[in-house]
């Protein structure tokens, strides 16, 4: 049981209220759910906040599946998930994508790979290819590094890499954040790992996977395979405050925020 | 009056420092239990898979980890530690040892994630260019090099309050009967210090299972029970830091469960710290 301090806020914001010490505003909206997608929901709901003036948006973490589940609750106008609704989730509920955040598998900058098929990619993380010799490249063992069990971006690539039943091999590295991440691929010129889009940068080198380099082009497009939707949930169609919002959120300006933080739009014809 | 007032102060904050305790045990134990129970203390003890997303909280990987790279530490860190503490305590001249043992307390004092830091920016590579060794530098080696400097104040310090506790008379006793001084070292001090100096050991290894920041930075933590030293292993309390941050329902009460063991691990080892400081002699 973690209160996050948002939910906690909001604990001690209620009371105030109950209490007529200060009522809420009026224009109050709450979000729920991915971790993945909190930090941009917060940035949004911090710009928006400066725009908007009255409005008062509370962001809490708890993971995707929560926040669908808040979203069908009522407990939160938006869920917020960072991956599809199965099909039981889906009932009744509407799923709006907000923004698109691609997966880059990367290497040290030094290593001559350019491109690697899914096939491949999983060859590796399962542990079937151990050599950079089977993808034509010196005879030296690859460095397989990965997030740890729970992390949102772990869950997003077994999901679109591994097919049923594979799991990640017990050998690979693993380590809690994505700047540890690359560091380490950074250092290391026989290592492999994967990062959300945002955390590349020129110190390693993102793989073309199934022939298309990730960009924010082809992220938006989705030409680039390894990418997830930014999704906000909602039961029935989105009213008052939170359609407000939400029509901010995929405006030039929202979307252009997005842009800053990493994440490719909705669509490049906004 | 005040005398007793005084007391009873004194009183309930010794108390409250045992209660806090108390309550860390209680909170670990309402927290980590279920999962025992739910998959049988067994079963995790001596499970090789960890994959909480999936429901399997096999814990032995962890366990084989942190006792390796202890073990490690220790047979690097202990005769290091002990010749320092013998040149310190019997054979450094005053200036030595006003110059060297500010320097060894001053180990203690560096943050673990400054080790952490040094050990990836400098061990790590290192490990992993040397063609004797191989690997890809993140390994229980790394870890164990980095506790084994870690742990040394610990050692250090606890040998030489217990070499210098040894009386005046067992040395002159020795030197009576024409023992030289590294005989009467070797044959006379240490045996007479020992419990001391197991005790320092065992608080050491103490150390070495509880540090958490540097050996995430360096040990790789992979799940997997190591072959060697050179593997990537993870230890029981990276297990918790690693995955606190997204665990959530079963797979949180596992870390909690994880807490159980690593607490039953610290509680048994000062308790044998304790056993060995009151049996010795002074």
């Amino acid at each position: 049981m973690r209160i996050s301090p948002p939910a906690l806020l909001l604990v001690l914001l209620s009371a105030c209220s109950g209490s007529g010490a200060r009522p809420l505003p009026a224009t109050n909206v709450v979000l729920a759910g991915s971790t993945s997608v909190q930090p941009f929901a917060e940035r949004w709901a911090e710009v928006y906040a400066g725009a908007s003036g009255s409005s008062h948006v509370t962001v809490q973490a708890g993971g995707s599946t929560a926040g669908i589940r808040a979203a069908r609750q009522g407990t939160a106008q938006l869920g917020m998930s960072s991956r599809a609704l199965d099909a039981e989730e889906a009932a009744g509920l509407q799923a709006i994508t907000v923004a698109r955040d691609g997966i880059a598998v990367i290497v040290h900058a030094t290593n001559p790979l350019t491109a690697l098929s899914l096939a491949q990619l999983r060859a590796i993380y399962t542990g079937q290819i151990r050599s950079w010799r089977a993808l034509g490249g010196a005879d030296l063992p690859i460095t397989v590094i990965t997030r740890e069990e729970g992390s949102g971006t772990r869950d997003a690539f077994e999901h679109l890499v591994l097919t049923d039943g594979h799991s990640i091999d017990v050998r690979a590295l693993v380590t809690a954040y994505s700047g540890g991440l690359r560091k380490m691929v950074a250092e290391d010129p026989q290592a492999i790992g994967y990062v959300t889009f945002s955390q590349v940068d020129a110190r390693v080198r993102a793989l073309a996977i199934e022939g298309v380099v990730p960009s924010e082009f082809t992220i938006a497009s989705g030409q680039y395979r390894l990418q997830r939707p930014f999704l906000f949930v909602s039961r029935g169609e989105v009213t008052g405050a939170a359609r407000q919002f939400l029509d901010f959120v995929l405006s030039p300006r929202g979307q252009q925020i997005a842009r800053d933080e990493g994440l490719a739009p909705v669509s490049l014809t906004p | 009056m005040r005398d007793k007032l005084i007391e009873r102060i004194l009183l309930l904050c010794a108390m409250s420092a045992v209660g806090t305790l108390a309550l860390i045990a209680l909170f670990i134990a309402r927290e980590g239990l279920p999962v025992f129970v739910n998959h049988g203390v067994l079963n995790m003890i001596a499970g090789a898979t960890w994959a909480p997303t999936k429901g399997q909280f096999g814990l032995l990987p962890m366990i084989a980890g942190s006792a390796m790279v202890t073990v490690g530490a220790l047979l690097m860190g202990v005769p290091l530690g002990l010749a320092c503490a013998v040149t310190l305590a019997e054979l450094a001249s005053k200036k030595w040892r006003r110059l060297l043992k500010p320097m060894i307390e001053l180990l203690a004092g560096i943050p673990s994630v400054v080790y952490g830091f040094i050990g990836m920016e400098l061990l790590v590579p290192f490990i992993r260019e040397q063609a004797w060794l191989g690997g890809s530098g993140y390994s229980a080696l790394a870890a164990s090099i980095l506790l084994a400097i870690m742990v040394l104040p610990t050692i250090i310090g606890i040998s030489i309050d217990a070499i210098e506790a040894v009386p005046r008379a067992y040395r002159d006793g020795s030197y009576a009967l024409g023992a030289t001084q590294w005989q009467t070292i070797v044959g006379v001090v240490l045996p007479a210090a020992r419990t001391g100096i197991v005790a320092g050991v065992i608080l050491g290894m103490g150390r070495a299972v509880g540090e958490t920041m540097a050996v995430i930075m360096v040990a790789g933590n992979s799940v997997l029970i190591p072959g060697s030293l050179l593997d990537p292993v993870r230890t029981l309390t990276a297990n918790i830091a690693l995955e606190m941050g997204y665990a959530s329902g079963e797979h949180e009460q596992a870390l909690f469960a994880t807490g159980i063991v690593l607490f039953v691990v610290t509680l048994g080892l000062n308790a044998l710290a304790g056993r060995a400081r009151r049996t010795g002699h002074t």
